[in-house]
């Protein structure tokens, strides 16, 4: 079994989107990144992001990655930011009852981004 | 083999995504995740049928309006599909009535010269001449009345709304834009409750919401609180209290923010009254019109009060 199925696939997503999208906008940390973004836009975004960390299918590359933060990067996206939404989908996951050894795999998975996003 | 028209071409579209084939020759459409998830790539299909695959995801009202994710659908049949920004057609209106509904919203009544779609809440363009334009939404329920209903609300200097006040006569002859916009009721899910939030002409869409959802017997609450800064800026109020008193499920709460006001007139904030009345929106359809620093504050803050994002449907204008 993949990772996606294991995690619950499409339904796992769609129970942890508003969940997780709630998180970080409530999180002082981060939450100014988001300020004048469409919303609704951005949820289908967070959904895209939770897909792929779940295993799930999805073609993002690591250019892709950075053409789409590259305006967050200008702003002062770092690592402390990074590691505020790594923290909000570990609780998100943890609130669904993910299992410890999943949520790592997800952790891992979304950990593998960072340094296309951070622009490094 | 299904073919796919978009811009006046015509591509061949052999086991492939409409995404894939467009782009595979040469034609420029935004995408990002090519996952049927982003939604960056979205196109409206406007004939041929789309695999209900490629809506999933989508909003009610996009699926509604055969809004569509290319990156995800293979077609099965010829198709025709555009991108949504598209400029609508324009058609002709005649003026059948206007008068004050307050001291600063001007009621529209307009008989389009063609018949003329659209879905309750959703607005037209309405064009002083080719390049002054101001864009209005819909109060009106099609299967209610042969009008549309405007609230157009007069704004010091404004080249339309003042235009509008001072020119236009009942019979004149206006140009409007075929409908357009994504904050409309659709019938599925009856029982669920709704909840809207305007301000000022705001109220505009809501009002044909409203009445749309009441003609199709909706069976959830329908609760419907409308922002003023002063008394004197609510309008419509005797009709929207005749509708509560006609529906037991639909309830009209005028607010206003400033100055004291008597029952049942609602004191402060608009946004601030619906969440205190509606603190836990978990499951609830919301809309969300007007005053476009109301409407970004009210989706956040319905959302944080358990509403999921694709029940949330907000036009923001001032």
């Amino acid at each position: 079994m993949s990772l996606f199925a294991d995690i619950g696939g499409e339904g796992a997503v769609n129970a942890a989107v508003d969940i997780f999208y709630g998180k970080v906008l409530k999180d002082d940390r981060i939450k100014h990144f988001f300020d004048g973004v469409d919303m609704s836009r951005q949820a289908a975004k967070q959904k895209a992001f939770l897909t792929m960390a779940f295993g799930g299918p999805h073609n993002y590359s690591g250019e892709d990655m950075r053409k789409g933060h590259a305006h967050l990067v200008a702003k002062g996206l770092n690592d402390s930011h990074f590691d505020a939404v790594m923290e909000n989908l570990g609780a998100t996951l943890t609130e669904l009852n993910v299992p410890g050894h999943l949520i790592a795999q997800a952790a891992a998975i979304a950990e593998s981004t960072r340094k296309d996003v951070l622009g490094k | 083999m299904p073919k796919i028209i978009y811009g006046g071409q015509s591509y061949d579209c052999e086991d492939s995504s409409v995404l894939d084939c467009l782009t595979a020759q040469g034609v420029s459409v935004p995408y990002s995740c090519r996952s049927g998830l982003c939604q960056t790539c979205m196109m409206k299909a406007v004939s041929g049928n789309i695999p209900e695959k490629a809506q999933a995801g989508l909003n009610d009202a996009l699926v509604a309006q055969n809004y569509f994710l290319p990156c995800v659908c293979n077609p099965q049949e010829d198709i025709e599909v555009i991108l949504p920004d598209v400029t609508p057609g324009k058609i002709q209106a005649h003026v059948s009535s206007i008068e004050y509904l307050n001291a600063d919203i001007i009621g529209i009544k307009l008989k389009p010269a063609l018949p003329f779609e659209y879905r309750p809440g959703q607005f037209i363009n309405f064009f002083k001449d080719e390049t002054t334009v101001r864009s209005y939404s819909l109060a009106s329920v099609p299967e209610l009345e042969e009008d549309l209903f405007l609230n157009v609300r007069k704004v010091p200097g404004g080249l339309v709304s003042s235009w509008i006040s001072d020119n236009l006569k009942p019979g004149d002859t206006v140009t409007i834009s075929a409908a357009s916009g994504n904050c409309f009721y659709v019938s599925e899910k009856p029982e669920q409750n709704i909840l809207l939030i305007g301000t000022g002409s705001g109220l505009a869409p809501l009002y044909g919401i409203i009445r749309a959802a009441l003609h199709h017997g909706h069976q959830g609450r329908i609760n419907l609180y409308h922002g003023s800064y002063t008394i004197d800026g609510l309008y419509l109020t005797e009709e929207l209290r005749k509708l509560a008193q006609s529906y037991s499920n639909f309830s009209y709460s005028p607010c206003v923010s400033e100055g004291e006001t008597d029952e049942p007139i609602r004191q402060g904030m608009v946004l601030d009254v619906a969440l205190q009345d509606n603190p836990s929106l978990k499951g609830w359809r919301v809309f969300l019109c007007g005053h476009p620093e109301m409407v970004k504050s009210a989706q956040r803050e319905t959302f944080f009060a358990g509403a999921s994002m694709r029940d949330i449907f907000a036009d923001p204008f001032g």
